[in-house]
């Protein structure tokens, strides 16, 4: 065997999957029901006494936003507890000690985060048609858009599992940072809603970036250009890319 | 040259802290055969294995198998090497079957149910196939990840304490596995405190100690060559001295007891016992009882360690 090892790669993409199977209730019940919640309290009830957001019913407005808000945390947490276990377990050794490199790895476990989170957004969409009235103005660009954002934050949990030596560092990026990073960054306001000098602040977020850029898909207007926000995921996505493969070639936390 | 399926030159490895696991190794496997690494905790043993199996980044050294380079080449090689590791690492959550199917996939193999079913019998693992690792006993967890080890067909098997804390039976069965493999073509690298492992198994016997590799020789070549006789004969009257045609051979007496310690692996030292016995009697120096042993590679294993310490 000298190039491509797909056969490793399949196996580690269907057992992750299998892992989300067994877990079925924690990796697909928990995040529809907060997203559902939210759509209840946000969408629903203090939507229907909410203005209209540049011309979107406040419930539909903050449909990508939540989204993403799920997308960026279930990516994340996918990956990066996809990684941490074995190398918690120590049944990483097998990986190690497998034909397989960064391509086969990243196929398998990133991909299948990547999936995990595409079939939330899915089952996210579909429940959300049951609160609020929302529309999809480009969906081939939407679909493409969430991929690109589930791909890189699966990245960027994988990262996370790596660069983790226990539980609770395992947690800290996704709770204390994305998600406070998520909520200030346009998921249920336009950032245009607020003052100077809080709205220039607001650019430093690179999550309103991402919201932007997925609303504007939804909707067809954005707070910041388009292309920035797909330009910036994608800077991401390669980011990350690089430094898994760093991280390869270096063993770092990996092989001693 | 060409029946070595590996090849292992200069091989040093310093830990981040300072330890120098492995001290400048050279080591060739022969195809097929039934190597045995000796050694105390921390001798360099799983460090070693580590390195062929692409766990440990040596600092120095190269490592050849099959013909290629370990570090150019490491797909070529990590697909025909197995693995089963010291501590019962496995996903405790995984039905057997299913885990064992992951490792043949993920070394590249095609999906092969037969080959499965043939592994999982073969260790006795193909009635509990649906069930869960963890509720698995330690002994049958073990042959889950030798299972997995074999999974692929490797052409090279490290066994890393393969038998450490299972009990007589189950350690009989593994010797019994590993037989087999021997016979299938397989060559095994194994590591091992039991000493009777390596005698009973293996053809060749590596002593290992604090990273180098101290010894490496044909098991019966190594014992020949430093293998010992032990005699304990009870003298009736110890003399206060002992006659000059006694002192000649390598005896040394306490009290009644007199301890003969020579000769070689070949049975050497059971002629000379031999021949001290009648020089006993010819000397009027009568015994009541005679117990005598040869030496096992454990005493070899442990000679030569309280020699180099």
């Amino acid at each position: 065997m000298s190039g491509f090892n797909y056969r490793g790669a399949w196996a580690i993409y269907v057992r992750e999957l299998m892992r989300a199977m067994r877990t079925a209730f924690q990796s697909i019940l928990a995040p529809v029901l907060t997203t559902s919640l939210y759509f209840i309290v946000f969408g629903s009830a203090i939507g229907g006494r909410m203005d209209a957001v540049d011309g979107v019913a406040y419930g539909a407005f903050i449909v990508p936003g939540l989204l993403l808000l799920t997308l960026l945390s279930e990516s994340t947490s996918n990956a990066s507890f996809g990684i941490y276990m074995p190398r918690f377990t120590g049944t990483i050794y097998e990986l190690l000690s497998a034909p397989v490199g960064t391509a086969e790895t990243l196929a398998g476990f990133v991909g299948a985060a990547a999936t995990k989170s595409l079939v939330l957004a899915a089952i996210i969409l579909f429940t959300a048609t049951f609160f609020v009235d929302y529309r999809i103005e480009y969906p081939v660009l939407a679909a493409l858009y969430i991929m690109l954002v589930a791909s890189a934050f699966s990245l960027f949990g994988f990262i996370l599992g790596i660069w983790a030596d226990n539980f609770e560092k395992l947690g800290i990026v996704p709770m204390l940072i994305l998600m406070p990073l998520t909520f200030l960054g346009g998921t249920f306001y336009s950032i245009d809603m607020l003052p100077d000098p809080w709205r220039d602040i607001a650019l430093v977020n690179p999550i309103v970036y991402l919201v932007s850029g997925l609303r504007w898909t939804f909707y067809g207007s954005s707070d910041v250009n388009i292309w920035v926000s797909f330009g910036l995921t994608l800077a991401f996505m390669l980011a990350c890319v690089t430094a898994i493969a760093i991280i390869f070639r270096t063993g770092w936390r990996l092989r001693t | 040259m060409s029946d070595v399926i590996l090849d292992i030159q200069g091989l040093t490895k310093i830990y981040s802290g300072g330890l120098k696991a492995l001290d400048d190794v050279d080591l060739q496997i022969r195809r097929g055969e039934i190597f045995a690494l000796l050694g105390p905790n921390g001798a360099g043993k799983t460090t070693l294995i580590g390195a062929v199996c692409g766990l440990v980044r040596p600092s120095s050294g190269t490592i050849h198998a099959f013909g290629h380079d370990m570090l150019r080449d490491w797909r070529k090689v990590r697909g025909r090497v197995g693995l089963v590791p010291q501590e019962l690492s496995t996903d405790m959550f995984e039905p057997v079957a299913r885990a064992v199917a992951f490792s043949r996939g993920l070394f590249g193999r095609p999906s092969d149910p037969a080959r499965i079913e043939e592994v999982l019998r073969s260790l006795s693992l193909w009635e509990k196939r649906d069930e869960q690792i963890r509720n698995l006993s330690g002994g049958m967890k073990r042959r889950v990840l030798i299972a997995k080890a074999l999974a692929h067909d490797p052409d090279l098997l490290f066994l890393d304490e393969p038998t450490a804390g299972v009990d007589v039976e189950l350690r009989r069965d593994m010797w019994r596995q590993i037989d087999i493999l021997r016979s299938q073509g397989v060559t095994v690298i194994l590591t091992t405190h039991y000493i009777e492992e390596a005698e009973e198994m293996a053809d060749r016997v590596g002593i290992i100690r604090g990273g180098k590799l101290l010894m490496v020789d044909d098991k019966q070549a190594m014992m020949a060559r430093l293998g010992r006789t032990e005699a304990h004969i009870t003298l009736r009257n110890p003399p206060a001295v002992l006659p000059p045609e006694i002192a000649r051979y390598p005896v040394r007496l306490d009290g009644d007891d007199l301890c003969y310690r020579g000769g070689d692996g070949s049975g050497l030292g059971k002629s000379e016992v031999a021949d001290l016995t009648k020089a006993l009697i010819a000397a009027g120096v009568d015994y009541t009882a005679i117990e005598i042993r040869e030496s096992s590679l454990e005493d070899i294993f442990v000679d030569l360690l309280e020699k180099q310490a």
